[in-house]
């Protein structure tokens, strides 16, 4: 917390708020004016909000019931009964993709991206709609060859893909981590330029995908 | 841009800002040596017009393509003694004083000194306009409870209609000699005062087609002398102009500018109104002289351009003391309208809408100031140009709901065409244009009235009983009979308030009448009555509220803290207060930090902003003022907040002793954590359409702007916004990095142009306080 003068206190601040889900919707609802005007909708993001298949299915639920469009955004790394249950009460899915290589996968996440390409090959026949969103990371995937990877198995269900996002990884998290009292995970080193972004875009484009930087 | 547009605006920006004498040592001249004193009040003042016109020295500035200054030359700023004398020690200040100056040369000074001041002083309209107040107005007046624009400024506040590009003086002139003929019989007691009033708007007519000729005149002579064939033949045809308008109505583009500009020039020499004087619905009066090729594009550009230097080489005339506190800007509020609706209801967006967007982007001029209407009629692309402008921070357009100011002019009373033919003036303030008087009377501290309320009427800082002994705050058993006496408070001050101004107005239709002005605003010309009389078709009186945030936050505070929570006491509080929480301060970190605020979209917070602002309607709209209208209100501060904040005390949202107050219907600065949507849906709340204007102001720093899907979401913004009947919603668009750079150097920052507050500004002609709340409200919309 910061205080008038801008001195930190030496005061622990609770984060976060209990909410049932009829209060979150009707925090939604209030803005839902906003969400016809622009054509836009509720995102259901995390962590992975997978994780609270639970409530996650009850909202979805009260937003359709609302006529209130949804997104989910998944890392997709979700046991496939829950992905399939909470997918198909979604309009759109938000659908990180780190790397097409498992061994990368593993290094940097901890775990393997088995079920997320099994996930993804079943929203292929299934739908919904996803927009992929692509963390560009410095030494783990900032190559054109990584790109072209990603790119052909997005090419298996095209039909599905709204949008290819590339985020470039970026340090603006430092303040959380210090909050938390939590150096900085070492590893990852240098920026991703906007000019590299541009030739990763180039990349997509070219295999026909609508691509953007940021989002 | 075209070399001789750089050469002239680069000329309008490094002019000084001078206060100049002439008009005041020939007004002076005028009422000691030439006054007919056998003739009545309005021909008086036009014959004043006419000898300052065909007196005054003609400025034609080289390369020039319109023409025509108020003072000798650019910037040099008249004053008005008849209004208000200046006085040495005034003249002084306002030489010297760090923020909006005027350099007085000793030539100017003398001319106070021995002949203007020993003319005027004691007789001025100041002077009588302050011995009218009563007691308690003047009690009320210095506790800074309101402020009285009249008091150094005549009454005006008012936009040219769509008349005046389809006439010229000689018709007007006609007009006239018709309603005499018309009434010359008549056996009512009226009838010579009537006629009085038609003699006197003929001479002010012939008086502006006098001056246009002299302006012929000179450029006939600089043509003669002239070398440079095509500058020759530019002098001829500008002199051929000036020969043909303002007299006769404008058949061509560059004539129409001229046209406008002399009006113009007519309406701020006669006297100074409020808001200089405004062409209004710009696109929709140009088109007819530009569609089907009248003239090419680059030319009418350049006329355009040449058009916008004319408002940047004029200064509102300098103020002082309180008036000067309340408007602290060189900007005299000209505000272009573009866009809307035509007449018959339709999209108005035509193609001189865009050229006019254009000229506003590469002006990037503090004057005029410009805005969009924009109506649910209107395309997204031109909400989309005005973006392209608004993102490169300099505080222009700002952004209307026409929708909304034609419901507000309808439930006035207006005709649904008059309505539509409106738009905004000044800041923000809807109106008739070309059929209506809306005066602007002075600003209304609502924070300060609830402080007055929890002392028992009494003003701790003047140390006078200024109000209606309410109850001691601490006798209130709820929250409503607190809410109960503020009312009581809002109603007691808004009466004398306009007790005062109905004698002011009287004042100025006896006294000051504008006999030009009356000429241009409907129905003065066939009601024979004077624009100050009450001879417009519709004739409003406004007071501007001031602080809804602030007092908001405030009363929200007594609610949660003194009676839900019951966490302290109203006496604790009271004491809190008075020690300006000097030994609180955990308490207002609390107050600050953990208490329920306006503009979060949090109805606990935002009940308290709709019961204020429905006593503070209550309390004015639908009173009679004395020009057979009614008094209305709006919801703006230009920069009446911070003087507003000065004079009060510390306030139960924890904000201290001094600071400036939220302006318009914005949030507290730093209060709105939630998102920009809750604070237009809380900014919402409030009926909007029984104003006659509000104001918010958003702050959104450059990156907003990058990204290709932002001007779609803004635009959704916006039209989500004016769904819910907002009224106004302006950008402001700079880093916070930026503005301390430019705090630091002032001198490598002088083009910096922010928003304040229904207006732009100069960052560097900013007090230090207003620099710093903009440096505060940008810092909070990085965060």
């Amino acid at each position: 917390m910061r205080s008038l003068n801008g001195h930190r206190h030496e005061i622990t601040e609770t984060v976060g708020k209990w909410y049932s889900a009829d209060e979150v919707m009707e925090v939604i609802l209030k803005d839902r004016l906003f969400y016809e005007e622009s054509g836009g909708g509720v995102t259901f993001s995390g962590g992975e909000p997978m994780l609270q298949e639970e409530f996650l299915k009850e909202m979805l639920q009260l937003c359709k019931h609302n006529e209130i469009q949804t997104a989910v955004d998944t890392s997709g790394s979700v046991e496939t009964e829950v992905f399939k249950a909470v997918s198909g009460k979604a309009d759109l899915l938000l659908y990180d993709i780190k790397t097409s290589d498992e061994a990368v996968h593993i290094e940097n996440t901890g775990s393997d991206n088995k079920l997320i390409l099994k996930n993804l090959e079943w929203v292929k026949e299934n739908g919904p709609d996803v927009i992929i969103r692509i963390p560009v990371i410095p030494g783990v995937n900032n190559n054109n060859e990584e790109m072209q990877r990603i790119r052909d198995i997005l090419v298996t269900l095209r039909k599905r893909v709204k949008r290819v996002d590339l985020l470039p990884y970026h340090r603006l998290g430092r303040q959380k981590f210090e909050n938390l009292g939590m150096t900085r995970r070492a590893g990852i080193k240098g920026e991703i330029t906007s000019v590299e972004i541009k030739g990763f875009m180039e990349v997509f484009s070219q295999g026909g995908f609508p691509v953007k930087k940021g989002g | 841009m075209k070399d001789r547009v750089k050469e002239l605006r680069k000329q309008s920006l490094e002019a000084e800002n001078r206060l100049h004498h002439e008009r005041a040592m020939l007004v002076t001249r005028f009422y000691r040596d030439e006054l007919p004193s056998y003739e009545p009040v309005p021909v008086q003042r036009a014959l004043a017009l006419k000898y300052i016109l065909e007196n005054k020295e003609i400025y034609i500035g080289h390369n020039e393509l319109i023409v025509g200054e108020r003072g000798p030359s650019p910037k040099a700023t008249p004053t008005y003694p008849e209004i208000s004398l200046h006085s040495l020690d005034d003249l002084d200040i306002l030489d010297s004083r760090p923020k909006v100056s005027f350099t007085v040369s000793e030539e100017t000074r003398n001319a106070y000194k021995e002949t203007i001041i020993p003319f005027w002083k004691g007789k001025t309209n100041r002077d009588k306009l302050m011995s009218l107040m009563s007691p308690a107005w003047i009690r009320a007046y210095e506790a800074g409870v309101y402020t009285e624009f009249q008091e150094q400024r005549a009454p005006g506040h008012t936009v040219l209609g769509k008349k005046l590009w389809e006439k010229g003086m000689l018709d007007l002139i006609a007009e006239c000699d018709d309603v005499l003929a018309r009434i010359e019989n008549d056996d009512s007691p009226h009838t010579n005062e009537k006629i009085d009033q038609l003699r006197a708007m003929k001479i002010a007519a012939s008086a502006l087609i006098t001056y246009a000729e002299r302006h012929a005149e000179k450029l006939e002579k600089l043509a003669s002398a002239e070398k440079d064939k095509r500058r020759k033949d530019e002098l001829k045809e500008m002199a051929r102009i000036c020969r043909t308008v303002p007299a006769n109505a404008p058949s061509g583009f560059h004539e129409a500018l001229q046209h406008y500009w002399f009006i113009h020039l007519g309406v701020i020499t006669e006297l100074n109104p409020w808001d200089s004087f405004n062409p209004g619905r710009l696109d929709q009066h140009l088109m007819p002289f530009y569609s089907s090729g009248k003239i090419d594009k680059e030319k009418a550009r350049e006329l355009l351009h040449c058009f916008w230097i004319k408002f940047n080489n004029h200064p509102a005339p300098p103020k002082m003391g309180v008036t000067a506190q309340e408007s602290n800007t060189y900007t005299d509020f000209a505000l272009i309208n573009t866009g809307g609706v035509k007449e018959d209801g339709s999209d108005a967006v035509n193609e001189m809408t865009y050229l006019i967007l254009e000229v506003i982007k590469e002006m990037r001029l503090l004057q005029p100031s410009s805005m969009v209407q924009v109506s649910k009629k209107n395309p997204d692309r031109f909400i989309h140009k005005a973006l392209d402008i608004i993102r490169t921070g300099f505080g222009q357009p700002s952004v209307f709901n026409t929708d909304a100011i034609i419901q507000e002019l309808l439930r006035q009373g207006k005709s649904i065409e008059d309505a539509r033919n409106g738009g905004a003036s000044g800041c923000v303030e809807a109106g008739a244009f070309g059929t209506e008087s809306y005066i602007l009377t002075g600003y209304f501290n609502l924070t300060k009235i609830l402080e007055i309320c929890l002392n028992n009427g009494y003003d701790k800082r003047t140390k006078h009983q200024v109000g209606p002994k309410t109850g001691e705050a601490g006798s209130f058993s709820s929250f409503e009979e607190l809410i109960g006496a503020f009312g009581k408070q809002i109603k007691y001050f808004a009466d004398v308030k306009m007790e005062g101004n109905k004698k002011i107005e009287h004042l100025y239709a006896t006294q000051l009448p504008v006999p030009f002005l009356s000429l241009l605003i409907d129905d003065c010309i066939s009601n024979a009555r004077d624009y100050n009389a009450g001879g417009a078709r519709y004739n409003t009186s406004y007071i501007q509220g001031v602080g809804l945030g602030s007092v908001t936050d405030s009363l929200t505070s007594l609610r949660y803290h003194v009676f839900d929570k019951k966490s302290i006491s109203m006496e604790g509080m009271l004491e809190a207060l008075d020690r300006n929480f000097s030994g609180y301060e955990e308490f207002r970190e609390e107050l600050v930090y953990k208490t329920p605020k306006y503009g979060n979209d949090d109805d606990y917070a935002d009940r308290q902003a709709v019961d204020t602002f429905n006593m503070f309607f209550g309390a004015v709209d639908a009173i009679p003022n004395h020009r057979g209208g009614t008094f209305r209100i709006n919801m703006l501060p230009t920069t009446c907040h911070i003087y507003f904040g000065a004079v009060t005390g510390a306030t139960p949202d924890g904000r201290k002793s001094g600071i400036p107050l939220s302006e318009g219907i914005s949030p507290v600065q730093g209060a709105d954590s939630n998102s920009p949507t809750a604070v237009l849906k809380s900014a919402a709340k409030i009926d909007h359409i029984k104003t006659g204007g509000t104001l918010l102001n958003q702050k959104f720093t450059p990156s907003f702007f990058d990204d290709e899907e932002s001007y779609s979401k803004l635009t959704s913004l916006i039209r989500s916004y004016f769904r819910m009947d907002g009224h106004h919603i302006q950008f402001n668009v700079i880093s916070a990095a930026t503005l301390r750079k430019a705090q630091k150097h002032p001198e490598k920052y002088r083009d910096l142009i922010v928003r304040v507050a229904g207006y732009s500004d100069y960052f560097n002609d900013l007090g230090e306080d207003l620099q710093n709340e903009i440096i505060l409200r940008t810092e909070h919309g990085e965060e």
